[in-house]
């Protein structure tokens, strides 16, 4: 136990340590500049020491030193009530509730596009071309158009957003699942034939649980995905609520602190979704007798 | 016939063979004579260009939609999420037997391949042996008369292959079953058959059909006896006299 402790952990926090280091000397060198100026015009010098204690506490600084972002965060999640508008997790629920929503419909039309293309040769010969197509359209570019569209035919709040997030998400569904349902060797097709079982039997039996490892892995993709999905979907809303009107709010008054504080929940909520994700992986992939590693 | 790259192949050309009711016919001949076409033809996997094929009185088509024969493949394609015992229930579940008779049938054909207790284990905690046992357990849960083995034991050591040999011998005396088996090892054929088919390659035919004189009461050792010798060495010659050796 300790050992894998320290084996798992310690490449872990040496990399930490070094990146925090890292940040530290940057923050520095890149806000000194500001507290020079300001010194300058007050025709005083500055003493090194009193250099690098106010290049790291200042209100808006180019680069917010680590200990200033842990702040707003525990003032922004702790500190305040998840009522209010300052609250991060009351924004990080509103994100997260347009991840989920957009997560399940593009993971369920993810599903069934690929079903289609597997047991279809017209579908495999239309569909995958236009979903291939559609990812390579900017997503900065046509969230605003389908927010707006939305929108005009009374479409608001949660589902412009989810809609966004599907969009993202169906993707590494539909190209993992296709594969997974697609994984299945001769031998095990001419068993089931030998069997004389139909299609949707050899779905059930053979296609579906083969394909369930390939489904994890485009899950966890497909989340993190979806993730962004709806921080872009929070953008071109004006700001309103959500962990992206708190980037865009954070840029138009240069708020630096509170970009980095909701870039650092973004983050932390993409890891937890996608850690959650491969716990549900374990779980199931042990019961269906996946070897123990 | 069978398309390839290079245009169409005669894969199996003028096979005139009949075999009755609880034989144990071997099919022997090097790579390329068209024993695990023929196999895949009786079993309807594959169809032919002409000619006739009948299982049991019906076309390979309708014995496979009649579930007439268990089909045991060069590897055991078991599937790796279900243990033995819900692998072996696969056929079962397709043909729709009940929870109760799935049961029961599992419990019958683990013992028959001397697999007891082994049917909560996943494959990979099998031997090579062991799964290909409960590959041919799966293949008699059904209850089909006829066996169609494609190399079942081609992949696994001569010292479990022996033992199989064996094994097989004596489940195909106890169930009566009529066995067609491909293979690529003279001693296996010659240890095993009541008949064995001895094929010659390029366009695939049946060189000589070979009636074994052995007794029914076959001992592993029964392959040191000069009645052994002399079968294995006609086998032999069949497959030199069907250029079978040349390379």
């Amino acid at each position: 136990m300790m050992r894998s402790l320290s084996r798992h952990f310690l490449p872990v926090l040496t990399v930490v340590l070094l990146l925090v280091a890292v940040w530290y000397a940057a923050a520095v060198a890149m806000n000194a500049k500001w507290t020079l100026d300001q010194a300058a015009r007050a025709d005083r010098s500055v003493a090194p020491a009193e250099l690098v204690r106010d290049t790291l506490s200042q209100d808006r600084p180019k680069l917010p030193a680590p200990h200033q972002i842990a702040g707003e965060l525990w003032d922004t999640t702790v500190g305040k009530k998840i009522t209010s508008k300052r609250s991060l997790v009351y924004h990080a629920w509103i994100t997260l509730s347009a991840t989920l929503s957009g997560f399940v419909i593009g993971t369920v039309l993810g599903i069934v596009l690929a079903i289609g293309i597997v047991h279809s040769r017209s579908m495999d010969l239309s569909v995958m071309p236009w979903a291939i197509a559609s990812q390579t359209v900017p997503i900065l570019a046509l969230a605003p158009m389908i927010i707006v569209v939305l929108n005009s035919v009374g479409v608001t709040g949660l589902l412009p957003k989810a809609t966004i997030s599907a969009y993202l998400s169906f993707f590494p569904v539909v190209v993992g699942m296709v594969a997974g349902l697609r994984s299945p060797d001769r031998l095990q097709l001419d068993l089931l034939r030998t069997y004389h079982a139909d299609r949707s039997q050899a779905f059930r039996k053979l296609r579906w649980p083969a394909s369930v490892p390939y489904l994890f892995t485009s899950l966890k993709v497909g989340i993190a995905a979806s993730l962004i999905g709806a921080i872009v979907g929070e953008l071109p809303t004006g700001a309103v609520a959500g962990l992206g009107a708190r980037l865009l709010a954070g840029s138009y008054y240069g708020q630096t602190v509170q970009i980095w504080s909701a870039l650092f929940a973004a983050a932390l909520l993409a890891a937890l979704l996608v850690g959650l994700l491969g716990l549900i992986q374990r779980i199931t992939l042990h019961r269906m007798g996946a070897m123990e590693r | 016939m069978f398309p390839s790259a290079d245009g169409e192949v005669r894969a199996l050309d003028r096979v005139n063979l009949e075999i009755g009711r609880g034989e144990f016919v071997s099919f022997i001949g090097p790579s390329g004579c068209g024993k695990t076409s023929f196999l895949r033809l009786v079993a309807g996997l594959e169809h032919p260009t002409g000619g006739e094929l009948e299982v049991n009185g019906l076309s390979p088509d309708e014995a496979r939609q009649s579930r007439a024969y268990g089909y045991v493949f060069q590897a055991a394609g078991l599937l790796p999420w279900r243990t033995i015992a819900r692998n072996i229930a696969l056929p079962l579940e397709i043909m729709g037997y009940s929870r109760a008779e799935q049961k029961d049938r599992i419990a019958r054909v683990l013992s028959l391949v001397e697999l007891d207790g082994f049917g909560r284990k996943f494959p990979w905690q099998l031997s090579g042996g062991m799964q290909q046992r409960a590959s041919i357990a799966r293949a008699l849960s059904f209850d089909a008369d006829l066996l169609l083995m494609d190399e079942p034991f081609g992949a696994l050591d001569e010292i479990v292959r022996d033992r199989l040999n064996g094994q097989l011998r004596d489940l195909w005396k106890r169930t009566e079953k009529t066995i067609a088996f491909v293979t690529h090892s003279i001693l296996e054929a010659v240890y095993l058959s009541t008949r064995i088919v001895v094929m010659s390659p390029r366009p695939g035919r049946i060189h000589r059909v070979i009636e074994s004189t052995l007794p029914d009461e076959r001992p592993l050792d029964i392959r040191d006896t000069p009645e052994f010798a002399t079968l294995a060495h006609e086998v032999r010659e069949g497959l030199r006299a069907g250029h079978s050796y040349d390379a």
